[in-house]
């Protein structure tokens, strides 16, 4: 088996945005979910996390976005500033599988939160909710209440939620997992855009290797128990890209490359 | 070929559901379901009336639906004052309970020590009869006023209690990740996320309170026995009893009865007025 880029022949990020060294995490009942993981994270990058059911995907996530400290290793933000506490202040913003919305609250206030948690008025948040649910599309929606919404538009909510603070680092946990593959294709598309015009940095838990390819600058394949980094390969195609992407010799390349890496992974996981 | 099938068959179903809307709009669903009681209201007092009439029953065994009708009114100025009486009881007992309950349960959402120390009292008094425990709350208390007020708030707490301390508890887990990302401080979690998420769970409480505050009032005030002009109307209920005045018994019994299903409907409305927009208990689902 061959693949393109192993951990040692990724051209290393110059300035890693966050790393985790030698991350390990055992929960309370003895589940070690994490050992020894170590993920250089740069400016810019789009990365996806791609692995087995249960290989610690959301657990590195977690960790990365501060929930849950690791039991050993540690976390860098090396370009980040520090405060008096020493805590790093890292502009965060995170994604759940479920849309996770206040259902007593109207999409306005939703993505409101975020600001508000921080101090900012309703008045004064005014622009930068408008702005954030227009780069979902959901500008004539800001007075609906969650339960009026499909599934796909909930979800879009929360992804304005996380864009409001305008954040360094988007952390995405199979944000699309539980909707039909259009509207996951079309919301697909919208992250890219948006991810292109910002700048952030991503990292995007899936369990889907053609999202993951569709998607990723770099895809980051996860075993199980312990969970760990198995392979970590680049996806070289340029963006933007557009539905013709997907019938690519590229995309199909990496589909491949990435699902042999995922059945690999799975091989070297010890069956639970 | 499938296409022109329905044609005759929606032509002759379009008729139908025609007169099915007149009759709709005759009997919306609301009309009717104020109707339909109401009648069977009607219907049983007939009978109930036809009954007594037919086979001569003495008023002292059963007295007619007039006879009790008639005594509601004579009555009124005995009867209306102890309704008086049991509604203030009730009501500050309510009040108390869910002042007392609220605080106490966010208290307990806020430190373990505390639900600790004191939730295991709380379930004791709750499971404790209220019948066995007035006895003694009458010889502490100053005046039967007061132990009939701490019967009914006792009753009436412990629903509020646990049901907020549950809905305190039961806060989304992700959307409590969500706040401690954006590190919230506790009272931006307790205020913008537990207690809106508890608002549910505390209104369900409400309304088990709403019933049983007036029912330990009747209760407290069979064990406590009170009389003269501070008598509610569980007290007159017992006298008519002793004097076989049976009718004004009845006339106690549905002043009682038609209290509790306003206090059910009122708790019930706040319940909904509050949750309308967006809980589902309170959704009318259009799928
Ligand atoms: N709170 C917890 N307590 C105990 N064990 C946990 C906890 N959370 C996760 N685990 C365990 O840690 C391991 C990794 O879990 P994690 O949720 O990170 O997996 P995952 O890769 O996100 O899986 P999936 O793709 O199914 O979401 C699993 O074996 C799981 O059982
Ligand atoms: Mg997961």
């Amino acid at each position: 088996m061959t693949f393109t880029a192993s951990p040692a022949g990724m051209p290393a990020p110059a300035r890693p945005l966050v790393s985790l060294r030698s991350v390990s995490k055992t929960f309370s009942n003895g589940t070690l979910a994490l050992e020894h993981m170590s993920l250089d994270i740069g400016q810019g990058e789009f990365v996806s996390l791609l692995g087995p059911s249960g290989c610690g995907k959301s657990t590195a996530l977690r960790i990365i976005a501060g929930l849950g400290a690791p039991s050993s290793g540690s976390l860098d933000w090396p370009t980040s500033m520090h405060d008096a506490t020493g805590k790093a202040e890292p502009e965060v913003s995170f994604v759940f599988q479920e849309p996770t919305l206040m259902p007593w609250a109207t999409v306005y206030e939703n993505v409101w939160l975020p600001l508000r948690l921080r101090g900012i008025s309703k008045k004064a948040a005014a622009s930068d909710v408008r702005e954030a649910l227009a780069m979902v599309g959901l500008e004539k929606f800001e007075t609906a209440y969650p339960r009026e919404l499909s599934g796909g538009m909930k979800m879009r909510v929360s992804i304005a939620r996380a864009l409001v603070t305008r954040p360094r680092l988007l952390l995405m946990d199979e944000p699309f997992a539980a909707l039909d593959e259009i509207t996951r294709f079309k919301l697909n598309n919208d992250l890219l855009t948006l991810w292109e015009k910002f700048g952030w940095t991503v990292i995007f838990v899936t369990h889907s290797v053609f999202e993951s390819v569709y998607l990723s600058s770099r895809i980051v394949v996860m075993a199980a128990r312990p969970g760990r980094v198995f392979t970590d390969m680049g996806v070289e195609a340029p963006y933007p890209r557009g539905d013709e992407f997907r019938t690519s010799t590229v995309y199909n390349d990496c589909c491949r490359q990435a699902s042999d890496a995922l059945d690999a992974a799975m091989n070297a996981s010890v069956p639970a | 070929m499938s296409e022109i099938l329905p044609a005759p068959a929606s032509s002759a179903t379009s008729s139908g559901s025609g007169f099915r809307r007149a009759l709709g709009l005759v009997f919306s669903p609301t009309l009717v379901r104020i109707l339909v009681p109401v009648l069977m209201l009607f219907l049983l007092l007939a009978v109930w009336q036809w009954y007594v009439v037919a086979h001569k029953v003495p008023p002292y065994i059963l007295p007619s639906p007039v006879l009790v009708a008639n005594a509601l009114v004579k009555d009124w100025p005995i009867l209306g004052a102890a309704l008086v009486v049991t509604l203030k009881i009730t009501f500050t007992a309510l009040i108390l309970a869910l002042v007392g309950g609220v605080a106490l349960a966010i208290l307990i959402s806020q430190s373990k020590w505390v639900e600790l120390a004191i939730y295991p009292y709380a379930v004791i008094l709750q499971v404790t009869p209220i019948v066995a425990i007035s006895p003694l709350i009458i010889i502490y208390t100053p005046s039967t006023q007061v132990a009939l007020l701490i019967c009914a708030w006792i009753v009436a707490f412990f629903p509020v209690l646990s049901n907020t301390a549950q809905g305190l508890k039961s806060t989304d887990h992700n959307l409590l990740n969500l706040f401690e990302l954006y590190r919230a401080s506790r009272w931006q979690t307790l205020f913008w996320l537990r207690i809106p998420a508890a608002l549910p769970y505390f209104l369900a409480g409400l309304r088990i309170a709403g019933g049983l505050a007036l029912i330990a009032a009747v209760v407290a005030e069979f064990a406590a026995g009170s009389a003269g002009s501070g008598s509610g109307l569980a007290f007159r209920l017992l006298e008519a009893q002793f004097r076989l005045n049976i009718p004004r018994l009845f006339a106690a019994l549905i002043l009682l009865s038609v209290t509790g299903v306003l206090i059910f409907f009122a708790t019930s409305l706040v319940s909904h007025l509050l949750l309308r927009k967006w809980h589902e208990s309170a959704l009318r689902r259009e799928n």
